[in-house]
């Protein structure tokens, strides 16, 4: 799995001790039948290797209690993806009962077992399968009890929405609850289990509405911002102005004179406490702090040469032929750069936790992508055992990879340690902005040729600091070579001046853009229309079917680019899932404004457990996708970020919005793919080649504001005076 | 501290509260009514929305004090006798909503926006919903579920 390098997180800040036992967790769960089950052998390992005590036979695992209902136990997270409807789906169906009758318990680390985080488009390709398989077990395990309690053997019995009977004498029934009262059984998925196959669904396949919809429009939906507890309080903590920036000097004493606020020194952290959060923000706007600020040695202009000059050597990650053979036999040549910028996630529930510590006993909610990371963290931190630790997850307000790192909840629990009371971390605004890992920017350097007729014979390709997701092309290139230089996560000390990360799809939307933006550009110089030729330069059966269906859905009738249209295409995978888009623009060419008027977008992402979700997560991608295409860029100088806020971050809004038209495309032989993140690779390069169509301007640069576009128009125009 | 007297959620209600504090936080931390969000603490998001005297307005940056003789809707003052209101019911029909933290801004802006146009264009829509942001991407379905609502209204009269 070369494309979830993703995978590989930082966890060398854990600290290792013994943890909840099977025999535990079973008396925990009370009585009724429990399958124990197992998804990821990378994630076991990882515990394994870091000497956990958590089980290794198990991560996850569902129960049918005495009530009859069936309950999921996954360190897994909702935060709008809506995972929460489709492992729902997936276990009613496999289990035989009703939607309704399905309880997913998620995210809490001492009810569920061990689980690396919520990310990577994950969720439904490896743990769906881990789900399936348990509840076709669970399903044989009631099969072998009603056999024994209904005195028939099992191959006349049938299964259906939580009731086993005869099926040659249908009053001879009995329910799962009745199976499972007074029960304790508790088996292990091992061999592997015979699932359902497509034509057998009764609830996978079907679109089915968000099942946390109720809570969500009556605002009972509970975030970690919206847990209360008795005599709480909430913190406002002293932040630099810059990163990298050390605390000089510091006078907090109009702060010790207010009532009802508390200043609580703890280490490096300077935090003020109230019974109120905007008191506790009022109050720290009353310490005065100076702070030495680091010569700054990079901004948002510099960052790229800078950039190119810190790599380290490459590493080769694909290579095929021999370039040197590719540059002889191409007629044309085409060398180009594309660079992109830091790009917030900008959830709109920022970071947020409310810590208590009792004794030696914390718990923590916390808004976040990884409950078990976040436990481990706040356990260091506290100088705890991880078993003194719970994390539980409410509703996370968006994540978008930003919530896989949660520092918040680490403030948060040192916090309600200094004071013996529980206190609530909120970040604001501004603080989301400085603290978020941004998406790196990155360089992408490609040199492509052709031949006469349009081949294409020679792909050499280098990303900078972006990461390798996505960054192999997947035409008929014979001669070729994909390389990677430096680290995209972190921070990369030395390289990006503050924190980096995952954001949507990682690395994808720099390298597709890159990629689809010089494909564009060979085939305006082959004079080829852009859809043919990549048809041409693909055999790739599943990719041809995702473009082919898309330029039929759009209507596309050939023609070379710029054709004055605005029409534009780009294609990519991630996580499994093969994407094509076609979008159409309209150009302001004195203002350089952009209006996506239409984006059309098909996906195969092999078996589709919820249509209406991954529709839904295909239109949410392309929306969000306006925004790193279009304006998204964070500005700095230095450590210090100035854009702190959604006047100068502009994030997609209501009239962005184009007409979206998604299709999913029949592919049930092939496993559930990747869904939340699919869909959004695209955005950059099929806005790039629309706008080229629209005016014969191209930008290589995203975000792809008016200044760009208008200066992009200019030298347009030189070059034609210059040609003609 | 001065005593301000308002309606919240059409309950009379009587605080004594420091007036220049924003109705946010009054909202959330001191009536426990945490459907109301924070999203950026400076009017330009809207997840804060909520009704005042039928007008949207953002709570993070509405003074207490403004609410003095007044009456003030929040998203838990939307249900009536155990039923959610049109637009409520329309965004979980249309799948308006992903992560669910926009949502009540969501549907107290579009409240808002439907007492004064109670058959709105599209585009009276979008421009009406304009500042409120969702990052999910939630928005060609949430133009849909005010559409269908504000039909939805129409029919009940």
């Amino acid at each position: 799995m070369k494309e979830d390098q993703y995978l590989e997180l930082d966890f060398t800040d854990i600290i290792t001790d013994p943890q909840l036992s099977r025999r535990e967790l079973v008396k925990l769960l009370g009585s009724g039948i429990i399958i124990l089950f197992f998804f990821g052998d990378r994630s076991l390992l990882e515990a394994r290797r870091r000497g956990r005590g958590y089980p290794d036979d198990f991560n996850a695992y569902l129960r049918i209690g005495e009530d009859g209902r069936v309950t999921c136990f996954t360190g897994k997270i909702e935060m709008g993806q809506g995972v929460v409807t489709s492992l729902a789906q997936m276990l009613a169906d496999e289990i035989d009962v009703a939607l309704e009758s399905v309880d997913m318990v998620m995210g809490d680390t001492t009810l569920c077992p061990w689980d690396m985080g919520t990310f990577g488009s994950m969720t439904t390709r490896f743990f769906g399968p881990a789900l399936r398989a348990a509840a076709a077990e669970a399903r044989a395990v009631l099969l072998e009890l009603a056999a024994e309690h209904l005195k028939t053997p099992k191959d006349r019995l049938q299964a259906k929405e939580g009731i086993i009977f005869d099926k040659t004498e249908e009053k001879s029934r009995v329910t799962y609850a009745q199976l499972a009262k007074g029960k304790k059984i508790t088996r292990r998925v091992k061999a592997k289990s015979t699932l359902k196959t497509p034509s057998e669904f009764n609830i996978i396949g079907k679109p089915v509405l968000r099942r946390d919809a109720l809570e969500k429009v009556t605002g009972k939906a509970e975030f970690a911002g919206d847990v209360k507890l008795p005599g709480m309080l909430y913190a406002g903590i002293l932040r630099p102005p810059a990163h990298g920036a050390k605390l000089k000097s510091v006078d907090t004493s109009a702060v010790e004179k207010m009532v009802d606020v508390r200043l609580v020194r703890d280490g490096d952290m300077i935090a003020v406490l109230s019974k109120t959060p905007d008191e506790a923000k009022n109050a720290l706007t009353k310490i005065k702090a100076e702070f030495d600020v680091p010569q700054a040695t990079v901004d948002d202009k510099s960052i790229f040469e800078h950039l190119v000059k810190s790599a380290p050597r490459s590493n080769v990650v694909d290579r095929g032929g021999n370039i040197e053979t590719g540059e002889k036999l191409a007629d044309i040549t085409i060398a180009e750069t594309y660079l992109n910028s830091y790009v917030a996630h900008a959830a709109i529930e920022t970071h947020t936790a409310l810590a208590k510590v009792e004794d030696d006993k914390v718990t923590v909610w916390a808004s976040t992508q990884g409950p078990f990371r976040v436990k481990d963290q706040v356990a260091g931190a506290l100088e705890l055992s991880s078993e003194n630790v719970r994390v539980i997850t409410p509703f996370v307000g968006g994540g978008f990879g930003g919530k896989t790192s949660a520092p918040q909840a680490v403030e948060a629990a040192r916090l309600a340690k200094a004071v013996g009371k529980p206190v609530q971390v909120a970040w604001s605004r501004s603080e989301e902005f400085f603290y978020d890992t941004f998406r790196p920017a990155a360089v992408v350097k490609i040199k492509s040729g052709i031949t006469k007729t349009g081949e294409i014979v020679l792909w050499d390709y280098g990303v900078y600091f972006a990461g390798s997701r996505g960054s192999q092309h997947f035409y008929n290139i014979p001669h070729h070579r994909t390389a990677t230089l430096g680290e995209w996560m972190g921070g990369s000390s030395g390289a990006h001046p503050f924190g980096t990360g995952a954001w949507r799809a990682p690395a994808n939307n720099t390298n597709t853009f890159a990629r689809e933006s010089q494909i564009d550009i060979m085939a305006s110089r082959a004079k080829i229309d852009p859809v043919e030729f990549r048809l041409k330069n693909l055999t790739d059966k599943r990719m041809r079917r995702v473009l082919e269906t898309a330029a039929k859905k759009f209507g596309w009738s050939p023609s070379k680019s710029p054709s004055g249209r605005g029409f534009g295409v780009a294609c990519g995978i991630d996580s499994g899932t093969y994407v094509a888009h076609i979008a159409e623009v309209e150009v302001d060419k004195k203002t350089g404004h952009v209006q996506v008027k239409r984006v059309v977008c098909t996906q195969d992402m092999g078996l589709v457990i919820n249509p209406q979700g991954a529709k839904i997560q295909m239109e949410g991608c392309i929306t969000m996708g306006l925004g790193y295409a279009l304006t998204e860029e964070i500005h700095f100088n230095g450590g210090k970020i100035f854009d702190k806020q959604f006047s100068t971050y502009q994030i997609p809004r209501f009239s962005w919005v184009p007409k979206i038209e998604t299709v999913l495309v029949k592919a049930d032989d092939i496993s559930a793919q990747g869904g939340g993140e699919p869909a959004i690779i695209c955005m950059g390069g099929v806005i790039a080649n629309a706008i080229y169509d629209a005016t014969g301007a191209r930008l290589l640069q995203l975000p792809m504001i008016p200044e760009r576009l208008k200066e992009a128009m200019t030298k347009r125009n030189q070059y034609s005076i210059l040609m003609t | 501290m001065e005593n301000v007297s308002f309606k919240l959620n059409g309950k009379p209600i009587n605080l004594t509260v420091d007036c220049e504090r924003m109705l946010l936080w009054v909202l959330r931390t001191d009536l426990g009514l945490t459907g109301t969000k924070y999203g950026c603490g400076a009017g330009l998001c809207g997840a804060c929305t909520v009704v005042v005297d039928n007008k949207a307005i953002r709570s993070c940056r509405f003074p207490v004090k403004g609410v003095e003789g007044k009456e003030v809707l929040t998203i838990e003052g939307l249900v009536k006798n155990g039923k959610l209101h049109p637009i409520q019911q329309a965004f979980a029909k249309h799948d308006a909503l992903q992560c669910g933290f926009c949502t009540p801004g969501m549907i107290l802006n579009a409240y808002s926006l439907l007492l004064r146009n109670s058959e709105p264009t599209k585009a009276e829509i979008v421009q009406g919903m304009e500042d409120n942001l969702c990052r999910c991407g939630a928005h060609t379905r949430i133009i849909e579920a005010i559409q269908s609502a504000a039909k939805e209204m129409k029919g009940v009269g």
